[in-house]
């Protein structure tokens, strides 16, 4: 026997292991994830703004409209939609019996996500 | 004559590949390969296999950084500019060259629960279970597992956390858990519920990706997941 015990930790796998689509999905959950929170205190920041009064608020409005802010927006509503949609995938995986359908979920959430993006992006002008 | 450039594992967890050259042939497995490299290269190379029809799980490794059985994986559909590597499996203690302690993989079935708990003797009649049924369809679906770790190797959560009882042991679990005579069900979902269980599973799909069986494990993980819901909610765990 060797001497490795129990629980030592063994080679790890590296990129030629995880380069299939579930993986992805993976790595956009967890980025989209983390992204989101990293805007949600940014949000909650703008929202705040109205308790300074309503000229508070509405200059900051304005400077959203700014055409930089509304083409980072759309990337943020992308972020939102792909993150709920694969959030959806992942809920509807493991709520429901094991289906073979359930493998084109992937390609369902990313066309769902693209519809939002796309969307939200057209709606803008 | 044509040859294959392969690299192998030698040594531990801190070795480094060897380069060998083997000649190529018809139907060639990564498992005649490493076969070759010990009787004509270096005769005191590692390796484990045992059947070589892909029935005792004993072969598997990492060829071209995936987890594969290597009995029943062509050269032809795993060569990439005519050469292989090949490596032990991952998430296990190399102990040398090809082969890894697979205590820990083993310990862990039990940990989850793993065996059969039965109230029948012999003298009693044979249970009848329909293979209509949705347990028995469920326990189809999952059975065929060869012990091979190809799952544990590629799953990303056993390298994140130790004590996580991996894909192959919950998949076991979850096949018991639609044993409509097994009667130690509240025992076991007590076994394979919490942080080291069934919710650590982020559903990457490496284990489905990867098992040679064409199994899903993180089916049989989804079902633990629901099972122990609803037992907790029901006040049985
Ligand atoms: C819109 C509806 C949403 C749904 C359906 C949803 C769904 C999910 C699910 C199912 C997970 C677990 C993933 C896993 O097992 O790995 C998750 C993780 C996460 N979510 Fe959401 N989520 C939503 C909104 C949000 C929002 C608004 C934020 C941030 C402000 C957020 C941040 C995160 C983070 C940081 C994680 C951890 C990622 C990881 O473990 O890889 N989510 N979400
Ligand atoms: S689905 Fe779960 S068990 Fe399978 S590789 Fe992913 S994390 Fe591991
Ligand atoms: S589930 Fe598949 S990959 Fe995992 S040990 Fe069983 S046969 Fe091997
Ligand atoms: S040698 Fe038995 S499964 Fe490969």
């Amino acid at each position: 026997m060797s001497a490795a015990g129990i629980h030592t930790p063994g080679m790890k796998n590296d990129y030629r292991a995880r380069n299939h689509p579930a993986y992805w999905a993976f790595i956009v959950h967890r980025l989209s994830g983390l992204l989101l929170t990293l805007f949600l205190p940014l949000h909650f920041w703008a929202l705040g703004q109205a308790f300074h009064g309503a000229a508070g608020l509405d200059g900051f409005l304005a400077w959203t409209q700014n055409p930089l802010v509304k083409f980072a927006e759309t990337g943020l509503v992308l972020l939102l939609a792909a993150h709920m949609a694969g959030g959806a995938r992942l809920l509807l995986i493991e709520f429901l019996d094991w289906r073979e359908w359930q493998k084109s979920l992937l390609a369902v959430a990313a066309g769902l996500s693209l519809a939002f993006g796309l969307a939200f992006a057209l709606n803008l002008g | 004559m044509q040859t294959l450039k392969v690299k192998v594992w030698r040594g531990a967890e801190n070795g480094a590949f060897q380069e060998f050259e083997v000649p190529r042939q018809e139907s060639q497995t990564v498992l005649d390969v490493v076969t070759y490299v010990q009787r004509k290269c270096d005769p005191t190379l590692a390796y484990r296999f045992a059947c070589r029809v892909g029935v005792c799980g004993s072969c598997a490794m990492t060829v071209n950084g995936r987890s594969r059985w290597t009995c029943r994986t062509h050269v032809d559909k795993v060569a990439e500019d005519g050469s292989v590597e090949i490596a032990p499996l991952r998430n296990l203690p190399v102990i040398k060259d090809l082969v890894t302690d697979m205590r820990e993989f083993f310990d862990k079935w039990a940990k989850a629960r793993g065996r059969f708990s039965g109230s029948k003797t012999r003298k009693d009649e044979f249970e009848r279970v329909s293979p209509e049924s949705k347990e028995r369809k469920r326990v189809d679906a999952g059975i065929e597992c060869i012990g091979c770790g190809v799952c544990y190797s590629a799953c990303d959560v056993v390298s994140w956390n130790k004590d996580y009882l991996g894909p192959a042991a919950l998949n076991r679990a979850w096949t018991l858990v639609n044993d409509v005579r097994d009667t130690a069900q509240s025992e076991r979902l007590a076994a394979v519920a919490g942080d080291a269980g069934c919710h650590a599973c982020h559903t990457h799909l490496n284990c489905t990706e990867r098992c040679p069986k064409g199994l899903s494990p993180t089916a049989g993980i989804a079902g633990l997941k629901r099972a122990v819901l609803s037992a907790t909610l029901s006040g049985k765990i």
